[in-house]
């Protein structure tokens, strides 16, 4: 056998040399790189950029809004992306949240508490995880008897419940206002001044730049990164081995063992309480809820979203619900672009149609979304992978030939991200 | 199989033959021909137009017109001076009940650019914000128009269901909020001190056009059927309050916004046999429903009130619309804002188009004065008194107008 | 009887209202009704259900099929000189046939030319490259996002406004609703006859077509097992296209029939939900069965004129929802349960 290295040159794009390096950075290294990035996005709003400012609408309205789309996305990614149930009824989940929220603090419905013991200034944060909590019981509501289902099957059984939580708030008029809705739900009411006699949350802030979209987005980054602390761990646990068992291969997973009924139901409700979290912001924050906001081109969004951005990967989720809220606004309002004249409300209008152009587009070419999910499976994958491709480098230095052992790219790489 | 070969080749034959024949013919617009299956001739739909009745009170009494000489003009005396601002508009721009927020833009637009034309110093632009009314697209458009620093007034919302909806929004930021339509009585009851109406709410419409039911057209039996709007659900509350015994409660059905196909509904009204039916709703559902009423034989008077009083009802509703009775807050336009307003939109006014005009010129009053922010306007509404187009413009404390009357159309 | 509707009635009072009173007081006139959707409910089904029997796929897509063959039948009334107007044309009873078949088929080519187009732009270059069903689902309703969405606003800008838009379209009513007779009190209606008539000639033509021609057999032999197909020299691919250009027709007449019903129903968002409940009678008659679509179309329809009876109007959707979520719990293979496949398609 010859004693030469037959090291195939990897190619590596700029992708994969970015997540290698990233990869090899220590957990505190990565929150070191990560901070300063979450803070220049959360300035964003404040530093309001000229290009990336939008012209037509609220810049901090529309960071507001891909803040609660965010966190639908990381939910809807643990139904999808990581379990592989296809949900299609996920604004299901969205619409109890709100309504939960809904229901508790708006005078217009019958079981409101604001006018008996709650104060109005803290009705939504004690309403919040009520929310949570609600919207994770109808997941188990949902889960348990149509997780036997598979595949085609629990996609329409879930749009079905999907639909059948709007047509109920439709149609049970006295309960939840039917088609006019609830309003005047309650918002955390912070920082009040004399210039903001409701506070910042209130959508009488109206400040540049610090008005209320901007104080309602920082709020939804706070939730997001708990969020995303939540469900890495979790990722990176059993259940995350397990969830990823279950996507590749139901049947040999609960061969292996695992019990797939129990975690998928964990998944539902996983994704169902961090829907209803979303829920919750957005009736504080638009004050109003209507059957019709939660149709199922909302849940096909959603899903947009999260097949864009990565299935599977929970910051490529966040980028893929970026691109789903901000590029219609983006165009918003605008009538010329780098100097060409466009109509940019037709552009905006159009928006549904691009994004059914880039899901077949997508699914065609790059089923896997834009950044898609590295599978790591083992427990300390992550010190090993440290580890080896330490080695690795070091042993690339030396001119001599080294044993193909030592390549990075055929340990598994462990510690799931 | 080979036996259904030239089965297919036949009919396909005479399929060809068909087309090549009915290809040449040409087609009438439908008119009364052939057999009619009711007795009557039924004129053709283009010939049918809304027709001002009578002003009424809320017992069903006649009131004469008012007189509208003294109305305010939006041009005032050609000497005002003040820095650029903006009165914003919103309502159904787009959408199936377009024709409705239209006649409100058109109005506000005519009485904005008589005022810029007279007054060079002072213009004042009108900025457009479509909610296609709907209450949810609402909530994505006010953030818009409140965060605009340069519109100082709101015209606007127009319908009750996104008033609703994002009043709390306007109420938070301090905008005026002058609306020349939406008439649901429980808007006023939130204390919102920003908002003011235009015109006569449910609470006076309901009952006023229920005793002319009862009194005048002497309808014994009503089924009111109401839309799941907001303005739907309280105009049917109110009607249905008012008709009191005339209410008939085993056929009064609900429609959600967005239908099309009434025919459970046209079922239980058929089997009910009322002397009417009144609709609570807008025209999108309301002209589909007067035609099927037709369709499936019932013969009760169709009443319905200002969501469905439109040109765009009798035009989709076709013969049907014929003889319907609408009501409405507004009243029929003055023939010189009539000429003015059809020579230049070159469609006649409608519904609401004579509110605008005479809100938005008195915000232009407010800007001529001197009002450059919104708590100013806010102010000067309040404390405004004074003739309009359509009636003496003066608002209580709550926001309503002291005094307001029902006018009540036909088609015919 | 009356102890059934006590403890209903107890039950359901609070929240919802239950009129048992009502169904029986117009039993007659909702069955009739709820045929007459049935029919149509069943010839969309049979485009989901030849699909699903063939390629184990959901083509979600199928209600936009739909709502595109509503246009197609609208644009080509349009072409013989039709205008929209809110009375109907008195053609006389031939020509009004005449016209009406002529709608028809121009909804079926424009239906059937989409969906065989949809297969060839989304679907095939998935098979070709071995995608999971989750990447068809998620194909297809990328598809449907795009073809509601031109109807939308990329049509109206080709027709000058005449077609698409947000608006329904403004009805050409062809055939005036007219009472030819009365069973057990209940009313026929001309359109309703002409509804069930057209689609009992539909489905049987479709039956003897799939049971009976050669085109047929190798629908039923690719059902059964592809690869054998193959071997025996059936064309997959064609078989492909042509169980898509099938339901395409089919729906595509249906469409008409829908819009002698609901004359203003013409509208981009006009198929989603009876493209939905065209499934749900799919499932509850046996998917992958012919005559289960049928069967299950009848019945769904039926069943919501009664749901929309017995708890009220407004619930009428979510009888097909309700029942196609018990169907899949409690017998998902169906009422006739067999597949395509087999010998008794």
């Amino acid at each position: 056998m010859s004693t030469e290295s037959i090291t195939p040159a990897l190619q590596l794009g700029v992708g994969d040399r970015l997540r290698l390096w990233w990869d090899a950075l220590a957990r505190p290294t990565q929150w070191l790189v990560g901070v300063p990035f979450i803070v220049l996005i959360a300035l964003l709003p404040v530093i309001r950029p000229p290009v990336l400012t939008t012209v037509g609408t609220d810049f901090g309205g529309v960071l507001a809004q891909f803040g609660m789309y965010a966190l639908l996305a990381i939910g809807l990614n643990v139904v999808v992306g990581q379990t592989g149930l296809l949900d299609l009824g996920y604004v299901g989940f969205y619409a109890i949240g709100a309504y939960t929220v809904g229901l508790l603090t708006s005078p217009d419905s019958p079981w409101n508490l604001t006018d008996d013991w709650l104060s109005r200034d803290w009705a939504w944060l004690f309403a919040l995880p009520v929310a949570i909590a609600i919207t994770a019981i109808s997941g188990l509501l949902l889960g348990t008897p149509t997780l036997r289902l598979r595949g085609d099957y629990l996609a329409i059984v879930t749009l079905g419940f999907g639909e059948i939580v709007r047509l109920l708030a439709d149609n049970l008029s006295n309960i939840t206002g039917g088609g006019r809705g609830l309003s005047q739900i309650a918002y955390p009411v912070v920082g009040e001044s004399a210039s903001k006699p409701n506070g910042v949350f209130s959508a009488g802030n109206t400040s540049q730049p610090l008005n209320s979209g901007t104080w309602w987005f920082w709020l939804s980054i706070v939730l997001i990164i708990i969020v995303l602390l939540v469900v890495g761990n979790l990722e990176r646990s059993r259940v995350g081995r397990a969830w990823v068992a279950i996507r590749e291969d139901e049947d040999a997973a609960e061969i292996m063992g695992v019990p797939t009924f129990k975690f998928k139901l964990w998944a539902f409700l996983i994704g169902a309480s961090i829907g209803g979290l979303s829920g919750a912001l957005y009736a504080g924050q638009v004050q109003f809820v209507v059957p019709s906001t939660f149709n199922v081109i909302n849940s096909m969004l959603f899903l947009c979203a999260v097949v864009l951005g990565g299935q599977g990967n929970k910051l490529g989720v966040i980028l893929g619900a970026f691109i789903i809220v901000y590029l219609p606004n983006f165009f918003l309002g605008r009538t010329e672009l780098f100097g060409i004249p466009i109509n940019g409300n037709d552009i905006a209008n159009y928006k549904y149609l691009f994004f059914g152009l880039a899901l077949v587009v997508l699914m065609i070419f790059r089923p896997q979304g834009l950044i898609p999910a590295r599978q790591k499976l083992l427990t300390y994958g992550r010190s090993i992978y440290v580890a080896t491709r330490r080695a690795a480098l070091a042993l690339a230095a030396t001119p001599a030939p080294a044993p193909a052992a030592a390549e990075p790219s055929d340990t598994t790489e462990g510690g799931a991200r | 199989m080979r036996r259904t070969t030239p089965k297919i080749a036949g009919t396909a034959l005479v399929l060809a033959i068909g087309l090549v024949l009915t290809g040449c013919s040409s087609k009438e617009t439908p008119s009364d021909d052939g057999s009619p299956s009711d007795g009557g001739t039924s004129a053709a739909a283009a010939d049918l137009s809304i027709q001002p009745l009578v002003q009424i009170d809320d017992k069903g009494g006649e009131v004469p017109a008012a007189d509208t000489s003294n109305a305010a003009d939006p041009a005032g005396d050609g000497t005002a001076k003040c820095d650029p601002v903006s009165i914003a508009m919103a309502g159904a721009l787009t959408g199936p009940n377009a024709a409705l927020g239209i006649n409100i833009l058109n109005g506000a637009k005519l009485a904005v650019d008589a005022h810029n034309a007279a007054n060079a110093d002072c213009q004042v632009t009108v900025k457009e914000f479509d909610t296609e009314g709907d209450p949810q697209k609402a909530t994505q458009v006010a953030p818009s128009i409140v965060s605009d620093s340069s519109v100082i007034g709101l015209l606007g919302p127009a319908f009750s269901g996104e008033t609703k909806a994002v009043g709390p929004v306007f109420s938070q930021a301090g905008l005026l909020s002058l609306t020349a339509s939406a008439t649901n009585p429980d808007l006023t009851t939130n204390g919102w001190t920003n908002f003011f109406r235009g015109l006569a709410n449910d609470a006076v419409q309901g009952p006023s056009v229920a005793a002319y039911m009862v009194n005048t057209l002497k309808f014994a039996k009503v089924c009111v059927v109401q839309d799941d709007s907001d303005y739907g659900v309280g105009l049917a509350e109110q009607i249905t309050s008012g008709l009191g015994d005339a209410a008939d409660s085993a056929c009064a059905a609900k429609v959600k916004t967005g239908d099309k196909d009434f025919s459970a509904t046209v079922q239980i009204i058929k089997g009910e046999s009322p002397d009417a039916v009144f609709y609570a709703g807008y025209y999108a559902e309301g002209a589909p429903f007067a035609a099927q009423l037709k369709e499936g034989g019932v013969t009760a008077a169709f009443v319905s009130a200002d969501g469905t009083n439109d040109p765009e009802f009798v035009k989709q509703a076709g013969a049907a619309a014929k003889d319907a009775y609408l009501s409405c807050p507004c009243g029929p336009a003055p023939d010189t804002f009539a000429s003015d307003y059809t020579a230049k939109f070159n469609v006649a006014p409608g519904v609401y188009s004579v509110e605008a005009y005479d809100l938005a010129t008195i915000m232009l009053k407010g800007i001529d004065s001197g009002v450059k922010d919104r708590a100013g306007l806010i102010d000067f509404v309040k404390n405004y008194d004074g003739d309009g187009l359509a009636r003496h413009y003066q608002w209580d404390a709550t926001g309503e107008l002291a005094s307001a009357l029902i006018w009540i159309y036909q088609v015919k | 009887m009356s102890a059934v509707m006590t403890v209903g009635t107890t039950l359901a009072s609070g929240v919802i209202s239950f009129d048992l009173g009502s169904l029986g007081r117009n039993f007659w006139a909702l069955t009739i009704d709820g045929l007459t959707y049935g029919s149509i409910y069943a010839l969309v089904a049979v485009g989901y259900t030849l699909v699903y029997g063939v390629l184990r796929l959901i083509n979600f897509a199928h209600s936009e099929i739909f709502m595109l063959g509503m246009f197609g039948q609208y644009a080509t009334l349009m072409l013989l000189g039709f205008t929209p107007s809110g009375n109907a044309y008195q053609e006389g009873t031939v020509m009004t046939v005449v016209y009406l078949l002529i709608a028809m088929i121009g909804g079926m080519i424009v239906a059937g030319g989409s969906a065989v187009g949809l297969e060839r732009v989304a679907y095939r270059p998935l098979r070709k490259r071995g995608a999971p069903s989750l990447v068809f689902l998620i194909t297809a309703i990328g598809a449907s996002f795009i073809i509601q969405e031109f109807v939308h606003f990329v049509l109206p800008k080709l027709t000058g406004g005449k077609l698409g838009g947000v608006n329904a379209q403004q009805p050409i009513r062809l055939v005036e609703a007219q009472v030819q007779f009365s069973i057990f009190g209940a009313d026929v209606t001309n359109v309703e006859i002409i509804i069930v008539l057209a689609a009992i000639l539909l489905a049987v033509a479709t039956e003897r077509f799939i049971s009976i021609t050669k085109f047929g057999r190798g629908i039923r032999a690719v059902a059964q097992d592809p690869v054998t197909a193959t071997l025996m020299g059936v064309s997959r691919e064609r078989v492909i296209m042509l169980t898509f250009l099938i339901g395409g027709v089919l729906a595509g007449a249906a469409a008409l029939l829908y819009t002698l019903r609901v004359p203003s129903g013409i509208i981009y968002s006009g198929g989603f939900i009876l493209g939905i409940k065209a499934f749900s009678a799919a499932v509850l008659g046996g998917i992958g069965n012919l005559r289960g679509a049928l069967l299950g179309g009848l019945l769904l329809g039926v069943m919501e004129l009664y749901g929309q009876a017995l708890f009220g109007t407004e619930w009428r959707d979510v009888v097909a929802f309700v029942v196609l979520i018990l169907v899949l719990m409690i017998r998902p293979t169906g009422i006739l349960g067999e597949s395509l496949g087999r010998a008794r398609a």
